[in-house]
């Protein structure tokens, strides 16, 4: 189990060092940066005092490695747009960003698991057609499309919740159900599948012969089986929230990582999105690390090896 | 000491004909309500395949069936609201954008740009994906750790962000949104393509195949590709409605296709500024991103179905 | 009065083709404190009949019978939640796959001591205790340490003695063990059934031991069921039932198994020739008659369930009729 971990620990690790680099250097190769910085009126000569003020005039190897040596301390430099560091500005985002991927999440797990328990144990009735279709659905919507509606049905019609901002948990609502929504499918159709297996498995007919409730039979016996892979899948689809928040951010006007990053990109703020690209990785990286260590200690089969 | 049922199904089988009076075995019993989930996904199968098919001939006679051309801009007619409404007219049955344009040529034409997207990113994640996964699966050891490691880095790239910062730096056009999606969306293939090749490595006629002498491309495109592809259609039809929301998503977000192409995705941005008193220009093209990828979803999974009996996942 | 009694006992299951009659108006019964074998291919219902007396049969599937008593209790007339009163408590049951038929995600000690808990025979201390006292008599050594462990950890053979513990927690007044060495080593085997049968002899349990297996009929039943075709064709105590096998399909089976010293070496093993009829829709006449050697016309109607000497009765129109074919001496028992 500890050799497990420290293995998983390392690859994690040279994930993140790869990533690093890709994102560096794509940003750096699929286009003239200082052009793209200087803009579209500017002067050959203005262009190239840009590239030796930034310092992209140099090889890209020492420009990684020096951003590197950097990034590796916690100093991911100067935004090029706003008088402020790329970490005060990401620490400064973060928690809009957290709260939005953890209720979004939450809202997903609620929805996803008892929908995935009903479906699997009332399997082939309407609840079960009902459940697929909303996943189907689910699976099928543009996320900012749903946002946008959500915001025309709530905040505009019924005058419920406010359509933007990030002033109040009210601001949060609409935004975690466009976010959550996304996430649901997946995680239901899991624990549909993992709970019909279960379900049909021979330790649930010798749960039931030891004339246990059905309701611990499902509980105690079943969902805690079903609900292993689950828990990995929860932590997946909450990096891929993260890394999605753009979307939901901008059409709530939220202003976390996601807004962030927009902006640094229309803006051409390299700085900022090469930081916030390695920060959204680096939390898929760790969650899944979790996952993987969460799924460990919820399977004995691999907790006593 | 047992009692061998198969001695006696064999002591049959020597004997060839036997009573009719009795009839055969029965088949096991539990088929039943696989057998209905089993019409419930091909119905779905079925829808599926209907919408795809009226969005592949809308998309193809989208010139024939347009009634308008979707760039003119009538700047005397802009926002005239759908057919239904009470202020809407026969002449634009979905009514016009905030240039004056119909709405529904619009939407017709965007169709071609959807399905165009979906299709050749797809297919081009496909090549990407399916090569390093047939790689891994078949060779196994170092090659499948250099190849998992890849696509571990793939995953925790997030998409949709490094997809915006690239778009932005090549000046998001349709080419370039096809090729970056192509680029980004072959991870599902590699992961499907690696553990359906890995099952068929060690089976009787890869092995023939080896003995006799074959070239590893052949065994590779002749005995391994043909197996693997019923696993591969269904990633491609899932990845094709992926790859069609993240453009709509990109487009959306101002990234992508630019305008005036009639993305849908950038449909919905330009009427969001007028959405809370006309939802219907954010609505059309909203819904019909829904149906299309609800239909290619559907599709794919009444052909995972089709393909594993054993029922939806 | 007997413990269990089962009279016109069928099951009816729905499928693609109609109706499958898996289990078709049998009677039998079991004593207190008796073995009782169910013997028979698989797909003649035995398993049916197991999963009816326990209420485990599938959703879908229709269990009627003139009457299915146990203790006096009516299993057919009582509510899901007296079911669950019975089972694991008076009944128990022991399956087949012993490496699938424990929880991979509780503890041995914890799944040992539910239905003792469920059923408030005491505290979680004499459950434990209870629990380590039968892990020992099961033979397993370390019984306290064991509690602790994962199924996993435990070979198939030592999974079975602790089903086999499972079973007993209660003191149950009746165990179905449903084919429980098949899926063990022939060594493990022998020792899973001399316990079974110290156990069930020292605890005054009546047990009902299915099986497909004839060899292990003769070693522990103190009275043996055949069943064919989802009809009990046979019954007898052991010894007659060896000594004068009456229907043809008995026969049949106890002349596939090759006898130490009788059966010369090299010569072929019978088989019976023929396979088991479809048991979807109405089946009317022997359902052996396809395969018998001595069917006649007659066949074409049921035959009665003819009593042929003190508790043997066969289901043949020819049961009275001398032996056709001579059989191999009876194995020695264990008991």
């Amino acid at each position: 189990m500890g050799t497990f971990i420290v293995r998983r620990i390392l690859v994690a690790l040279s994930v993140a060092l790869t990533i690093s680099i890709v994102s560096f250097m794509l940003l750096h190769l699929s286009g003239d940066l200082a052009a793209s910085i200087a803009g579209p009126e500017a002067t050959a000569e203005q262009v190239e005092q840009i590239r030796i003020d930034y310092g992209l005039d140099r090889p890209i190897v020492n420009q990684y490695l020096e951003w590197l040596g950097h990034a590796l301390q916690f100093d991911f430099g100067r935004s090029y747009y706003y008088q402020s560091t790329v970490v005060d500005l990401i620490v400064d985002r973060m928690p809009i960003t957290l709260t939005l991927g953890g209720l979004a999440l939450a809202l997903a797990v609620c929805i996803a698991i008892p929908l995935g328990v009903v479906a699997a144990i009332r399997r082939d009735t309407w609840v079960d057609r009902l459940a697929l279709l909303f996943a189907v659905i689910g699976q099928a919507m543009p996320s900012f499309w749903f946002g946008l509606t959500l915001i025309v049905i709530f905040a505009v019609t019924l005058q419920w919740l406010p359509a933007a901002g990030s002033d109040g948990w009210q601001h949060f609502v609409l935004p975690a159900i466009a976010l959550g929504y996304y996430a649901t499918p997946a995680m239901m159709r899991l624990t549909r599948t993992g709970m019909l297996e279960v379900l049909e498995s021979d330790y649930i007919r010798t749960a039931r012969a030891k004339g246990l409730s059905a309701r611990s039979v499902i509980f105690k016996h079943a969902l805690r089986n079903a609900v292993i892979p689950v828990v990995a899948l929860a932590a997946v689809e909450l990096g891929f929230m993260l890394g999605g928040s753009v979307v939901i951010e901008s059409v709530f006007s939220l202003n976390g990582l996601g807004q962030l990053a927009w902006d640094a990109i229309s803006r051409n703020d390299y700085p900022v999105v090469q930081a916030v690209v390695l920060i959204i990785a680096l939390f898929y990286i760790v969650l899944t690390l979790l996952a993987d260590v969460a799924n460990a200690a919820l399977d004995p089969r691999i907790r006593t090896r | 000491m047992t009692i061998s049922t198969s001695t006696t199904h064999e002591a049959s089988a020597a004997e060839g004909a036997r009573p009719a009076t009795l009839g055969e075995i029965p088949l096991p019993a539990p088929a039943w309500s696989r057998l209905t989930r089993k019409v419930f996904g091909h119905r779905g199968l079925t829808i599926g395949l209907c919408l795809v098919l009226v969005a592949v001939a809308v998309a193809l006679l989208a010139p024939v069936l347009a009634p308008h051309d979707p760039y003119y801009q009538d700047i005397a007619n802009r926002m005239v609201p759908p057919v239904w409404h009470e202020s809407g007219s026969w002449s634009h049955v979905l009514g016009t954008d905030k240039l004056g344009r119909d709405y529904l040529s619009r939407l017709l034409y965007g169709t071609r740009i959807s399905l165009v997207i979906g299709l050749v990113a797809a297919l081009i994640s496909g090549v990407i994906g399916t090569t390093l996964g047939v790689l891994a699966g078949y060779f196994g050891g170092r090659v499948d750790a250099v190849i998992s490691y890849i696509v571990t880095t793939r995953l925790a790239m997030p998409v949709v962000l490094v997809a915006l910062a690239l778009a932005s730096l090549t000046g998001g056009s349709l080419f370039t949104v096809i090729v970056l999606l192509g680029l980004l969306l072959w991870d599902r293939f590699a992961v499907v393509s690696r553990s359906v090749t890995q099952q068929l490595r060690d089976s009787e006629y890869i092995h023939a195949a080896r003995t006799l002498g074959c070239s590893l491309p052949y065994i590779l495109l002749r005995e391994v590709l043909p197996n693997i592809t019923g696993a591969l259609i269904v990633v491609i039809t899932l990845e094709m409605a992926h790859a069609i929301l993240l453009e709509a998503t990109l487009s959306f977000l101002g990234m992508g296709v630019q305008p005036p192409l009639p993305s849908w995705g950038l449909m919905v941005a330009e009427g969001k500024a007028y959405m809370f008193f006309q939802p219907w220009v954010i609505a059309i093209p909203g819904i019909a991103l829904f149906l299309l990828v609800l239909a290619i979803n559907l599709l794919g999974d009444g052909l995972r179905d089709l393909n594993a009996p054993g029922g939806r996942s | 009065m007997a413990l269990l009694e089962a009279r016109n006992l069928r099951v009816d299951l729905p499928v693609d083709a109609g109706t499958l009659h898996a289990v078709r108006g049998i009677d039998f019964h079991v004593e207190r404190g008796e073995m009782l074998c169910l013997v028979g291919e698989s797909g003649c219902g035995k398993s049916m009949t197991s999963l009816a007396l326990m209420g485990l049969l599938p959703r879908r599937a229709r269990l009627t019978a003139d009457c299915l008593d146990f203790d006096g209790i009516d299993l057919t007339a009582i509510s899901a939640r007296q079911r669950g009163g019975l089972r694991g408590l008076r009944m128990a049951m022991i399956f087949q796959e012993p490496m699938t038929a424990l929880n991979p995600s509780y503890t041995l000690g914890n799944q040992l001591c539910e239905a003792f808990l469920r059923h408030r025979l005491g505290s979680r201390q004499n459950a434990r205790e209870r629990a380590i006292h039968l892990l020992e008599r099961v033979g397993i050594s370390a019984a306290a340490e064991r509690l602790d462990q994962y199924p996993h950890q435990l070979s198939g053979g030592l999974r079975q003695r602790v089903m086999i513990a499972m079973a007993l927690m209660c003191k149950p007044d009746l165990i179905i063990a449903d084919e429980p060495t098949t899926a063990l080593d022939v060594t493990i085997q022998a020792q899973i059934l001399r316990l079974l049968r110290e156990l069930q002899q020292e605890s005054g349990t009546a047990v009902i031991f299915i099986t497909h297996d004839l060899g292990v009929v003769a070693r522990i039943a103190d009275r043996v069921a055949v069943m064919y075709a989802g009809e009990v064709i046979e019954a007898a105590v052991t010894p007659a039932l060896y000594a004068r096998p009456s229907h043809p399909y008995t026969r049949g089976l106890l002349s596939c198994i090759p006898a130490p010293g009788k059966t010369p070496p090299g010569s072929r093993l019978q088989a019976i020739p023929g396979v088991v009829p479809s048991l979807v829709g109405h089946v009317e006449g022997c359902a052996f008659r396809n395969r018998c050697p001595l069917a006649e016309a007659r066949c074409e109607t049921t035959p009665p369930f003819m009593a042929l000497n003190e508790g043997h009765r066969a289901r043949c129109h020819f049961a009275d009729r001398p032996m056709a074919s001579a059989t191999p001496s009876q194995p020695e028992t264990i008991s």
